[in-house]
């Protein structure tokens, strides 16, 4: 089990009402079911891991978290997750609007490029970084907005959104991974 | 045709009140069933039929000798496993497979209804089919579960009666037929009606039937449950038996041919007037315009989780139709699942061989059965 399932299910309360937005293969979503609420479904767009997802025994709508999050009505889930996906939309703002509006609560984790190993594939090699959470090169990669734990917090300060906790205390040299919990 | 030994029927003693306000008692159901009922009675699921399907939805239809229309889905070790589950399929009213429909006798003038039969309505059909429920003794459907037509009776199943059923899984359907369907149907009734034959419906008398129109209406619809990259895949521009051209009218090319054929053996298993009553059922179909405008109306009061399925290559009830009921879903916070599985197969895909709809169709069953909360 991934370190930061375990960070995100925490952050859950037990039995609350959950949407994971880009659920992947559903390892996230079964985790949560298992553990945390039965109360889950996901959003994701592949079809492979809808299927996946299916096996799981997993409630899945295929769809794309862009266009589709419009049909939730405010505030119809506890909490919202969308796991290292924000990076890879067109409109990671309007994601994000949405993600306040239909969750009570969101939960956002980001890749943060501001990771020492980052910054020092940049100054070192002089090439875009490429690591175990950043594994595509420049010219294949889905991410079209990267950003920095740093930057992640400037905006949700400028944007007026809560920010209720995130791992590893604000570690923007040290954390691969930025999870937030967010609220408006 | 003697079907009185191969077909199950429940005659339904109870009146039912149709949309059209006639009421209608002592009618035949026809029904088949697959697999065992369990003790707890929690394994049951009522499969609902397309336009042209019956109550022989696995193995071989007895009075075809055909395969039954649901083969690849349905059947022991299947993706509907029906060495776990209990499944009823029944001849929709209006259809010509034992239900009562435009053949059976009109007690008014011991003639065959024709089309004085009275005109019904996916409502009428999937209220006459609760029935089965009682006679079987079953409080709770484990699911309920149809493609095409059958997915419409689906969603009217869990409208009308919200707490029946634990789960549901209306496949490549709508919520309200399209003016582009209605105008498909109603192709394929004109071409009925222009067959001289056909005697304004009472062509049982004359022992004359409208086997040309119907075989025409069941080409038309037949290309609709196809995909035009299907068709060019398994026919292209195929001669059929010829080196060349042959300068006439004759089925030149295979997908000419096929067609022909289609159109002729359907006629041999199917009632024209049938099809006059069952297209209009369809076109008759708003689930949405039934609760004012809100989908999401109808399924307030159900506790049943939903699977929907849609292909790709479908064009007749395309994803977009599908999507608009897990949207109405969604908005009520109801539980859903939606897949849209990649297909060449067009309409069709719900009948044919297609793993992922297969695979979904049985993980879906398969875990929600035994994830009992």
């Amino acid at each position: 089990m991934k370190k930061e399932f375990n960070i995100i299910a925490n952050l859950i309360k037990k039995d609350s009402k959950v949407l994971d937005v880009g659920c992947g293969d559903g390892q996230l979503m079964k985790y949560i079911y298992e553990n945390i609420t039965k109360d889950i479904r996901g959003l994701e767009i592949s079809k492979n891991n809808v299927q996946k997802c299916i096996e799981k025994g997993l409630t899945v709508i295929e769809g794309d978290a862009e266009k589709d999050l419009k049909q939730f009505p405010i505030s119809s889930f506890d909490y919202v997750i969308l796991s290292q996906t924000l990076q890879a939309f067109l409109d990671p703002e309007n994601v994000i609007n949405e993600l306040l509006r239909i969750g009570k609560k969101a939960i956002v984790t980001i890749p943060n490029f501001g990771y020492w190993k980052v910054r020092m594939h940049l100054l070192l090699k002089g090439t875009m970084p490429v690591t175990n959470n950043l594994p595509n090169e420049w010219y294949d990669t889905p991410n079209l907005h990267m950003c920095t734990i740093k930057d992640f917090e400037n905006y949700c300060n400028k944007k007026k959104i809560t920010i209720n906790s995130s791992n590893l205390n604000f570690q923007n040299v040290f954390s691969e991974l930025g999870i937030f919990l967010i609220e408006k | 045709m003697n079907k009185g030994e191969k077909v199950k029927n429940l005659i339904v003693d109870k009146p039912l009140k149709l949309d059209c306000g006639k009421t209608i008692v002592n009618f035949p159901l026809a029904y088949e069933t697959y697999g065992q009922l369990n003790e707890k009675k929690d394994n049951a699921i009522l499969a609902f039929h397309a336009l042209t399907g019956d109550q022989f939805a696995s193995g071989i239809n007895p009075i075809t000798k055909k395969e039954g229309w649901w083969s690849y889905a349905l059947g022991p070790g299947k993706a509907i496993d029906t060495n776990k589950y209990f499944v009823i399929c029944a001849n929709v009213i209006g259809g010509c497979m034992g239900s009562y429909g435009p053949r059976n006798i009109n007690p008014e003038n011991q003639k065959p209804f024709g089309t004085n039969f009275p005109v019904i309505t996916i409502n009428d059909m999937v209220n006459a089919q609760y029935h089965l429920l009682e006679f079987f003794k079953i409080d709770k459907l484990f699911s309920v579960v149809g493609g095409s037509m059958g997915g419409m009776q689906v969603l009217q199943f869990v409208s009308n009666f919200p707490n029946k059923s634990r789960t549901a899984i209306p496949i490549a359907c709508t919520a309200s037929h399209s003016a582009q369907n209605i105008a498909l149907n109603e192709l394929g009734r004109q071409s009925i009606m222009a067959d001289h034959n056909w005697s304004n419906g009472f062509y049982e008398e004359n022992k004359k039937l409208p086997d040309k129109g119907l075989a025409v209406a069941r080409m038309a619809a037949h290309i609709t449950y196809l995909s035009k990259k299907g068709l060019q895949e398994k026919f292209g521009r195929k001669l059929q038996e010829r080196d060349d051209l042959k300068f006439s009218f004759d089925a030149d090319f295979q997908i000419e041919s096929y067609l022909r054929y289609q159109g002729s053996v359907f006629v041999d298993r199917f009632d024209a007037n049938s099809y006059l009553y069952i297209t209009r059922a369809m076109d008759y179909f708003d689930l949405t315009k039934q609760f004012n405008g809100n989908l999401s109306k109808a399924f307030e009061k159900s506790e049943t989780k939903f699977f929907i399925i849609s292909f790709t290559s479908d064009w007749l009830y395309p994803t977009s139709e599908n999507r608009d009921i897990v949207i109405a879903l969604n908005a009520i916070g109801k539980d859903v699942g939606f897949a849209e599985i990649t297909s060449d197969k067009g309409h069709d895909s719900f009948l044919l061989d297609v793993p992922d709809f297969l695979n979904a169709v049985k993980n879906f069953l398969n875990t929600s059965y035994y994830k009992k909360i």
